[in-house]
């Protein structure tokens, strides 16, 4: 007799607790959730950022340095790009994972299409492009990245872009390609060759119309017309850094979150110590801005008015921010050991930064730059927010 | 006496020096391999099994000899994106990274 009891006083519990549990989630939308990767760990945090709260940590999720993250169109869902290969999709209002697939031996990011109903990961091995469908996560298209040149490149800078293409470059045979997924079983690429030597990561525009790769072989970056892609690229700021003698560069820039205001773009120069004024138009530098040390990302506020860049070891102790009109470094700040990237809140008044060696994530007011909290977090690398969902190229 | 004194207090500090060559503080030590993991780590992988830049597991280090990879993390590689670290890191770090990628590294410990 009391073995059924403490049964049912088991049961009891069990089926409040799942009524609380399915209670809080029904309850809830995604639109201020967040995803960070806690990259030496292989788990990540789920968080609601309106009040810096943290409500779950996911493990098991395998070799995290360097992942990177995209949001199905409904929020709810986290892509999770891994290092070894790993493709995670997470349900964040549940805080479990759906699905884990090994789809290569070794990644560097992903993108998911315009239609939202495609994710496709970027490899180094083998190198090349795999797609999946992002409800089921089964292989939809293997594009591997065979240059001109004859060698299986690895791909990087792999972007969305409107009309259900994917736009990425190859770092070893210096290419640009167009994917277009119309047909998703049967992609129809576009290949761009001599575009650069090394391109190591791309942007595209926030309307989806440039592609730009950044080049670490050569000065410059790459710019190709995704309007007029029968124009071919075009090699731009090429006199950048020119008779300067460029220094060590121990970490590469990234291109993701780069920074756009009025006429004006801001990108991190490779080797320098500067951020790049480009003018929109022209497509041609106007201006450099000597910053702490050699930039990683340059990221604007959503308004546009203020960027944060934080910068390669052994300077990545710090963050500064950039007045975009006046072109000036307004504050300077020292969050930590080991700066390594940042996230704004889709209006832009926190932004939130990872400062891996200290184990922490700090939020900051964009407004005053006070500290307004600090959450624990496990070597915090990547942050990323779920407004990412409807952004071109995020 | 003066040129005595000197003598003796060069040789102590070269006493010093030997002793912290052969075995680099703890600290230092635990400095490095974080160093090795995290940043070597964001072009060579947290695991060391490559990304941008090659893998430098044991494995994959088996045929390259202990002065052609102190070189290499010294000098860097010219045409490749691997930076010269002799500006950052001492001879006894440079040695100290150089045996440990040759031992493997523990992965555990960290």
């Amino acid at each position: 007799m009391g073995l059924i009891m403490k049964k049912s006083s088991h049961w009891t519990s069990f089926f409040f607790l799942l009524f609380i549990t399915t209670s809080s989630h029904a309850e809830r939308g995604t639109g201020d959730l967040g995803v960070i990767i806690e990259r030496a760990t292989g788990s990540v945090q789920v968080i609601e950022h309106t009040t810096g709260t943290q409500l779950y940590e996911i493990k098991g999720l395998g070799d995290l340095s360097h992942a990177t993250i995209v949001y199905s169109r409904d929020e709810r869902y986290a892509f999770v790009f891994g290092r070894d290969g790993g493709l995670t999709k997470l349900d964040i209002l549940k805080g479990e994972i759906v699905k884990r697939i090994l789809q290569a031996g070794n990644s560097i990011g992903g993108a998911i299409s315009q239609d939202g109903r495609l994710v496709a990961v970027s490899n180094y091995e083998p190198g090349g492009v795999r797609v999946f469908d992002s409800d089921t996560l089964e292989l939809v298209a293997d594009i591997p990245a065979n240059g001109a040149d004859g060698i299986q490149s690895k791909v990087v800078g792999l972007v969305d872009a409107p009309e259900n293409r994917f736009v990425f470059s190859l770092y070893d045979s210096g290419e640009i390609w167009i994917a277009d997924l119309t047909s998703p079983e049967e992609p129809e690429i576009t290949k761009f060759t001599d575009i650069g030597h090394q391109p190591y990561d791309a942007l595209i525009t926030p309307d989806g119309r440039y592609y730009i790769a950044g080049l670490f072989g050569e000065d410059g970056m790459a710019l190709l017309d995704l309007w007029h892609p029968e124009k071919g690229t075009q090699h731009i700021l090429d006199n950048y850094g020119r008779g300067e003698k460029k220094l060590p560069v121990y970490k590469m820039p990234h291109l993701e979150g780069w920074a756009v205001a009025g006429d004006y773009a801001f990108v991190p120069a490779v080797g320098h110590n500067d951020v790049i004024v480009i003018d929109r138009k022209s497509w041609k530098q106007i201006a450099t801005i000597p910053v702490h040390g050699q930039p990683i990302f340059v990221m604007a506020r959503p308004d546009g008015r203020q960027m944060w860049v934080n910068f390669a070891f052994p300077d990545n102790d710090t963050l500064q921010v950039i007045d975009t009109e006046t072109q000036k470094i307004i504050k300077t700040l020292k969050p930590g050991k080991a700066v390594l990237h940042m996230e704004f809140t889709p209006r832009g008044e926190r932004l939130w930064t990872s400062v891996r060696d200290e184990d922490q994530v700090q939020i900051y007011a964009t407004d005053s730059f006070e500290q307004i909290k600090s959450l624990p977090v496990k070597k915090p690398s990547g942050i990323f927010f779920t407004h990412r969902a409807h952004k071109i190229g995020l | 006496m003066k040129r005595l004194i000197i003598f003796f207090m060069l040789s102590n500090v070269s006493a010093l020096n030997h002793a912290c060559a052969e075995e680099l503080f703890n600290e230092r030590q635990a400095e490095l391999t974080d160093l090795l993991l995290q940043d070597c780590g964001s072009c060579h992988g947290m695991t060391l099994k490559g990304s941008l830049g090659p893998a430098i597991t044991s494995e994959a280090l088996a045929n390259k000899s202990e002065e052609e990879i102190f070189l290499t993390i010294s000098n860097g590689r010219p045409g490749t994106p691997m930076p010269p670290w002799k500006n950052i890191l001492s001879e006894a770090d440079i040695q100290w990274l150089v045996s440990t990628l040759k031992n493997g590294v523990d992965h555990e410990k960290k």
